[in-house]
């Protein structure tokens, strides 16, 4: 199989979808030919598509998004790049209000299919405006989807779904994962939403992870195996629509849930999924659920405490060992 | 005197302001009578702006609108019946009650709707004019937005992105000189709304926003600078509101001497002034006008109090696509 990394994998489903369709185009800071995106994600698609449909802005988040909604309800299908997730607050309205409610405040004559791509995620050591996950935001809002890949193969089939689709969609991309590699097939596919995928087959615990955390994950499944312990671990893949049926079943079979999630625990995305499962699959529970997730706190700058907030292999390990 | 325009489209022109105007008053005893739910931005007094403004729009083209938005709907071709309706929260509303009064749409006639967030329609008028641009249809869009929403982020950011991309918008500001209750001059130290077009480098033109014929010149002149490629115009129309800000404000912090000087220059008053004085219309062509509206009127009243409420499972609806 073809290997690639996730950023490649995201620059072929961008190069494919605007191969296939003129009313596809690119806007955001940065993304052209001169920089090509700050991740490099759209590297080369000014040279091949031309500076129109590769658009650099202003630095102006909450016009390439609005400008991304009037497009998208005149027949376009803008793909817009928020250079760090953390900047989505500054073009919240549109996001939140405009994109997200234009379709069914107008009684759905409108669709908006506005894509929105934003990397989320800590690591890097590049502190509290540029570092938070805040995918749970955009949960919270009806209206829109919210695509969650960890994978190169995951990043370009559903970002290929989701500029094919009619409805806006934040398509969260973690920095870590940019040069992480993966299998990629050479012919096209696309991969639907609201289709979790069981990234590692198990049989004592149900681990759902997400982003970043599905691969911390596998790492901790693979040393939990060696100690005689069969975890399965659950990528949601999309968290709006979330693939209930997928967690719900896993947690039967299993009786054991443990939550991964980078985002905050207080209202987040760990919230969501164990709600789901208290309100669905709570008598088939053999213990409490666990939680394993960012600490309640903005991301730090010092690696010491940036590492401390975010959930690691070691404390997957130990809430694994709490619920068995 | 731009009275060389055809007399069907002085007609018309005057018909739309009309329609408006009776529109609104009987928006405003509906309320009274407790059929219309929520509140009510009223467009009386402005009705030159979307005219004079819509009057020079082809029906292809596109505008946003804002929460005082019944004129816009009914100047860009909207019908009476389903706008009617769409306030009185029928399913036979424009947004089959999903929106009201404050967010009405009609994509049929380029009406790409209202949002009740104080400048939000600016951007979502750069997009629509992008999209126009790369789709090379020779499309424009009217932006309207109050001289409040001048003071978003919004306003800045738009503007500045629809020059720098030579993009076929005009941005219609509607002064009436209060965002809300606060008057223009406490929050601004600029009198004309227009004078903030030289920042962008694009032209900028103040009009007496009372005047529907001054209004079509001004925004004729910005169509066709911008379905030539020529790029955004900032349009400022000086107006007033009759009423107060929403159905609730009795407008107490206006100046009864301003209110009446206002009521004065009412641009439906002058343009049929107009219209008898410099125009070959008789004072039984503009009767024969006001009495088909009075019945188009009382017909849209009927068809949306006899429409029925959606069911309340319908909420559900419209989503997602």
């Amino acid at each position: 199989m073809r290997r690639m990394t996730y950023r490649e994998a995201l620059r072929e489903a961008l190069r494919e979808e605007m191969g296939h369709d003129s009313s596809v185009f690119l806007l955001g800071e940065d993304i052209g030919r001169h920089w090509g995106g700050a991740f490099k994600v759209t590297d080369g698609l000014a040279q091949q598509f031309g500076d129109e449909r590769v658009r650099d802005t202003p630095i102006s988040e909450s016009a390439i998004v609005g400008t991304g909604v009037g497009a998208a309800i005149t027949g376009m299908r803008p793909v817009a790049e928020i250079m760090f997730g953390d900047l989505t607050a500054l073009a919240m309205d549109q996001i939140a209000n405009q994109a997200a409610k234009i379709r069914y405040m107008f009684g759905g004559q409108a669709s908006c299919p506005l894509v929105i791509r934003t990397p989320f995620g800590a690591g890097v050591n590049i502190a509290s405006h540029h570092s938070q996950s805040l995918e749970a935001w955009f949960m919270h809002v009806p209206g829109l989807q919210v695509a969650v890949p960890s994978t190169p193969y995951d990043a370009k089939g559903l970002l290929k779904t989701a500029i094919r689709g009619s409805n806006p969609v934040l398509f969260c991309e973690h920095k870590l994962l940019y040069p992480v590699e993966g299998d990629v097939p050479e012919d096209e596919y696309t991969i639907p939403f609201g289709v979790a995928e069981v990234k590692r087959k198990g049989s004592d615990v149900t681990v759902v992870a997400t982003m970043y955390m599905v691969h911390k994950a596998r790492n901790a499944a693979a040393e939990l195996e060696e100690e005689g312990l069969s975890v399965e671990v659950i990528d949601p893949r999309t968290l709006t629509p979330l693939d209930k049926k997928a967690i719900v079943d896993s947690v039967k079979k299993t009786g054991r849930l443990v939550i991964v999630s980078e985002d905050c625990k207080t209202g987040g995305v760990s919230a969501e999924i164990s709600s789901v499962v208290a309100e669905e699959a709570i008598d088939y529970l053999d213990a409490p659920i666990k939680r394993v997730t960012g600490a309640d706190t903005p991301i730090p700058f010092s690696p010491p405490l940036e590492q401390y907030v975010i959930p690691d292999e070691k404390a997957i390990i130990k809430a694994v060992k709490e619920v068995v | 005197m731009t009275l060389a325009l055809p007399k069907e489209k002085l007609a018309e022109m005057y018909r739309k302001m009309l329609e408006i105007r009776c529109f609104e008053e009987k928006v405003f005893e509906l309320y009274g009578q407790n059929l219309v739910p929520g509140t009510i931005h009223l467009y009386a007094g402005e009705e030159a702006v979307a005219v004079g403004v819509c009057s020079s729009l082809r029906k292809d083209d596109y505008i946003t609108s804002t929460h005082r938005g019944h004129g816009h709907c009914i100047a860009k071709g909207a019908e009476l019946k389903r706008t009617m309706a769409e306030i009185l929260g029928k399913k036979t509303g424009y947004c089959k009650g999903k929106g009201g009064s404050m967010h009405i749409a009609d994509f049929n006639v380029g009406m790409l709707g209202a949002t009740a967030v104080v400048g939000a329609g600016l951007p979502i008028a750069v997009g629509a004019g992008l999209s126009a641009k790369l789709r090379k249809t020779d499309q424009v869009v009217a932006c309207f937005f109050g001289e409040g929403a001048s003071n978003q982020g919004t306003f800045h950011e738009s503007i500045n992105m629809a020059s720098a991309w030579s993009l076929p918008v005009i941005f219609v500001c509607e002064n009436n000189l209060y965002a809300m209750g606060t008057r223009q001059s406490r929050i601004m130290n600029v009198e004309n709304i227009a004078d903030r077009a030289v920042a962008y480098g694009i032209p900028g033109v103040t009009v007496d926003g009372n005047d529907v014929l001054a209004v079509f010149e001004a925004s004729q002149k910005a169509v066709d600078r911008a379905r030539g490629g020529g790029g955004p115009t900032l349009i400022e129309c000086k107006t007033y509101r009759h009423k107060g800000h929403s159905r609730v404000d009795p407008a107490k912090y206006r100046p009864k001497e301003e209110v009446e000087q206002w009521l004065a220059r009412d641009p439906l008053k002058r343009f049929k002034e107009v219209l008898l004085q410099n125009s070959d219309f008789s004072q039984s062509e503009v009767q024969e006008i006001e009495e088909k509206i009075a019945a188009d009127i009382e017909d849209a009243v009927k068809f949306a109090v006899q429409s029925p409420y959606p069911a309340p499972e319908e909420a559900l609806e419209d989503v997602y696509a």
